[in-house]
Formats: structure tokens, sequence, C-alpha cells
């Protein structure tokens, strides 16, 4: 087992480990810092696969931004007793069920794929990722519209959440 | 690089599955948007292993996941907008009881 593969499989474990805490665990704000987790997890997988600015944001955007926003939502909605009775609805039994075939389902189409198990070639010397990512954003013919796109879109959530969370003043 | 791709589609697989799981299955909706952020970012881990496994000269597999990012933001801002101005008119969270539109 080559070094890379013992950090996937290391980062794997916390993934898998952290998330299914997410989705288990009885009180939100220890979800919410599961979540953090994973995330970190996911931003490790970012590094091992050579997107250093994915990883990056990743700390910053997700890490940084929304996982603190979970904890400030749970805080404002926390009621007494909530976090006492059971977390999950009566369809919980149902809900795994499904969670399981659909792993199953794509683990069966994944697995007839022809790449399923493609080795990564090394990225050519010269050329370097971060440099090209940045001009492909801003570039005309390239992916600049999306860019914008995404932050006229930032833009209307920032005023809609806004408006919407302001508190009425009937 | 000696990571053959079908490990990560496995583990994003999985993630994926454990999004959907807690999705579907918990009450708070707090932990509903939790179990959203679990699924994107399995389809982000997918979008990067395929960046990384196909041709890394062509960088569309990366800036649809920094798309996938600021979307991610823009859900979970309104969500939580949505869920705190849900929590003062009806001083709950639980999915099950904002009934209101069910006859």
């Amino acid at each position: 087992m080559t070094p890379d593969q013992f950090i996937f499989l290391l980062c794997a474990a916390l993934i898998i480990a952290s998330a299914i805490m997410v989705v288990t665990s009885k009180n939100l704000v220890h979800s919410a810092l599961w979540l953090v987790a994973t995330l970190f997890g996911v931003a490790i997988l970012y590094a091992l696969l050579q997107a250093a600015f994915l990883a990056l944001v990743q700390v910053v955007v997700y890490i940084g931004a929304i996982a603190i926003l979970f904890i400030f939502a749970v805080m404002l909605t926390r009621r007494e007793l909530r976090d006492k009775g059971p977390q999950l609805n009566q369809n919980w039994g149902l809900s795994a069920v499904m969670a399981v075939f659909t792993f199953g389902g794509l683990f069966y189409i994944l697995s007839s794929w022809s790449g399923f198990s493609a080795k990564a070639v090394e990225i050519p010397v010269g050329t370097d990722p971060l440099r090209m990512l940045g001009y492909a954003l801003v570039s005309p013919d390239a992916y600049v519209l999306p860019f914008e796109v995404a932050s006229i879109l930032l833009l209307a959530a920032l005023v809609g959440a806004v408006y919407i969370a302001t508190a009425s003043k009937k | 690089m000696s990571i053959p791709l079908s490990w990560y589609l496995v583990l994003s697989a999985a993630l994926f599955s454990i999004g959907l799981f807690g999705v579907l299955a918990r009450k708070n909706a707090v932990a509903i948007l939790l179990g959203i952020e679990l699924m994107l970012n399995a389809v982000n881990i997918n979008l990067v292993a395929f960046w990384r496994y196909g041709s890394t000269a062509s960088l569309a597999g990366q800036v649809f996941a920094i798309i996938v990012f600021a979307v991610a933001a823009a859900e979970v801002a309104v969500g939580l907008a949505l869920i705190i101005s849900v929590y003062r008119r009806r001083t709950t969270v639980i999915a099950d009881e904002l009934d209101l539109l069910k006859w």
C-alpha cells in the first residue's frame, strides 16, 4: 500500500464515520460539529486530487461560513426538551433501506462502467492547474458567464435571506 | 497517484447515501439541511475526481465544483432564513409539525 492510498483510506474512514454521526447524533450542535469533520475530510481529498484551490475554498467557505451558519441556526431555533426525544421520524427504517438500495444501485452501475478502475495520469510538467483555473474563470471563451451568473445568484440569495429572516413589524 | 478512480466514486456514493438517509429520516428541518450538505459534498468529490482522472487540461470539473459551492452557500442562506422565519411564526422546526399546507 502506497502512502497515497493510506492517506485516502484514513480520510475515507473519517468522512464516513463523521457523516454517520451527522445523521444520527441526537444533539444538533454535535451534528453540526461532525459536519465540520466531514467537510475537513473532503478538503483533504481535494488536496489528494491536486485541486489546491478547491481544498482551500472548502475550508474557508464550507467550514468557515456554512458550518458556522448551521451552528447559529441551531442556536436560534432551539427549544428545551427538543434534544431529548427521538430525532428520527417513524419512517427511518424505510429511509435506511432506501439509502442502502441507492448505494447498491450506484455501485452496480459504476462497477459495470468500463472506466471504473481508471488510473490518473501525472499532470504534465510546466502546466499549473491553479493558474489555468484562474484564467478559465475570467476568460470570455471559457467560464466567465457561469462565474458571473453565480455571483448574481449569491447576491439574490443574500437579499432574499435578509428579507425572509427579518422580523415583520406587525 | 496510485489510487484508482473507483475508490473516490464508491466513497462519494456512500456519502451520498448517508446524506439521503439524513434527509429522509431526520425530524428537525435544520438536520435535513445538514443531510443536503452531505449530498452536495458527495457530488463535488465526484466532479473533482472526474476532472483529475479525465483530461486535466479541461477545467470544466473544477469550475462546476466552484459553481456548486456558490449554489450550496445560497441554498443554506435562504434555507436557514426560511427555517428561522417559520420558527418565529410557529415556534417549531420539526418538519412533521409544519403541516399548514396539508389539508
